[in-house]
């Protein structure tokens, strides 16, 4: 699977099939910090992801005062 | 996973609630948890005119939208801060947000109105980028909201944002500022009541509020706030947060309910007199402000030739803060 990171752009390819909340620990990132997006549509922690798939982790991390 | 309400297919999972949502039920707790801040912390009615100050990021519109959808009467204000392509695209965001709702959205351009940047403004006034963002937007959310007669300015300030707040006052100590750390602040001397109806809501919800209901909103982070001390801040609490859900939550409301009043300061208004440039409520004869419009659009001397020896550079930085002094009021 394609997995597309921001901050800075980059992307990650890993072998699945694998549930969204390995995927995360696998890359050490925060599921707290992040919204996980396949195809446009939000998908949980426990979600299976195929082999085949483009994942956005896109971070909901803001530094400004909104 | 299902949906902790209804059993259909889940979208998102919250670990504070120990719950899964799917989309129907989780776009309901947001406007739940919106309304349930509103009326709490009586921010404002139904009748009420508010202003949002929106940025073009999730939280900003994802708080127009949901009070839009509360039926309140809720217009938007952005400011074109000239943070190079990040604020034309943030503000046009704002803008395609507005049209597609068919909200109004006032407008400000820092650099054509008030002739300076927020990048090199801050630079010339020697505070922070996001200090001095920060002092700009208070006064131009204030200003518009006084001027266009609105009863209220609403921010998108959310769980994460006040638990980082709260975090950094407390680490610190800052009493005055934990006095002044309230979701709704009245209206006084001529400054526009302020409140933060996402206090109950985190980031994290915000953003999949924008997903779900397809608000396309500016992902990447301001380049100016990269690394500052209050993202650190927002950091450490996600790490207490991953072993213990929902302490950012009970650390933020426990304050309020527990603390916030033995820090509160009497009533101000008495001690603010205007400024004799701009008007507003101030407690000097120049507001904050004007005297960083001042510096941002006074020419800075530039010194050319060879570098001097460190004695003679000495004198020379000293005597470039007299002037720098000496033409603020």
């Amino acid at each position: 699977m394609k997995i597309q990171l921001r901050n800075p752009r980059r992307d990650v390819d890993m072998p699945g099939p694998l549930r969204v909340d390995v995927i995360l620990r696998r890359l050490d990132i925060e599921r707290e910090t992040v919204l996980v997006i396949i195809d446009g549509t939000l998908v949980p922690g426990d979600a299976l992801v195929p082999d085949d798939a483009t994942v956005e982790v896109r971070p909901v991390i803001s530094g400004g005062m909104a | 996973m299902k949906c902790t309400v209804c059993r259909e297919p889940a979208v998102i999972d919250i670990r504070r609630h120990n719950a899964y949502f799917c989309p129907d039920h989780f776009l309901r707790l947001c406007r739940d948890q919106t309304e349930k801040a509103i009326k709490d912390h009586q921010m404002f009615g139904p009748d009420d005119r508010v202003l949002v100050a929106v940025s073009g990021g999730k939280d900003s519109l994802a708080v127009w939208d949901i009070l839009l959808e509360l039926g309140y009467r809720a217009d938007g204000f952005v400011i074109g801060l000239g943070i190079g392509d990040y604020s034309a695209a943030s503000t046009q965001h704002a803008r395609d947000y507005a049209t597609g709702r068919g909200a109004t959205l006032l407008e400000v351009n820092l650099p054509d109105e008030y002739g300076y940047d927020i990048p090199s403004g801050s630079k010339a006034a020697r505070r922070t980028p996001c200090s001095a963002c920060g002092l700009t937007k208070r006064h131009l959310f204030d200003k518009a909201a006084v001027d266009g007669g609105y009863d209220v300015v609403v921010t998108g300030h959310n769980l994460d944002d006040e638990a980082a707040v709260l975090f950094g006052n407390v680490l610190h100590w800052h009493t005055e500022y934990l006095g002044r750390q309230s979701p709704v602040l009245p209206a006084r001397a001529g400054l526009p009541r302020k409140a933060k109806p996402l206090i109950r809501l985190g980031e994290r919800e915000m953003a999949a509020y924008c997903v779900l209901k397809g608000i396309d909103y500016i992902v990447e982070e301001c380049p100016m706030a990269a690394g500052n001390r209050h993202l650190q801040y927002k950091e450490s609490l996600n790490s207490v947060e991953a072993r213990s859900p929902g302490a950012k939550f009970d650390f933020y409301h426990r304050f309020l309910t527990a603390a916030a009043p033995a820090f509160r300061i009497a009533d101000e208004d008495d001690t603010l007199s205007r400024c004799e440039r701009c008007g507003a409520p101030c407690s000097a004869e120049v507001c904050a402000f004007c005297r960083l419009v001042e510096r941002a659009t006074t020419p800075q001397p530039v010194h050319l030739g060879p570098r001097r020896r460190r004695g003679a550079a000495n004198t020379a930085t000293t005597t470039d803060r007299s002037t720098a002094e000496g033409h603020a009021p």
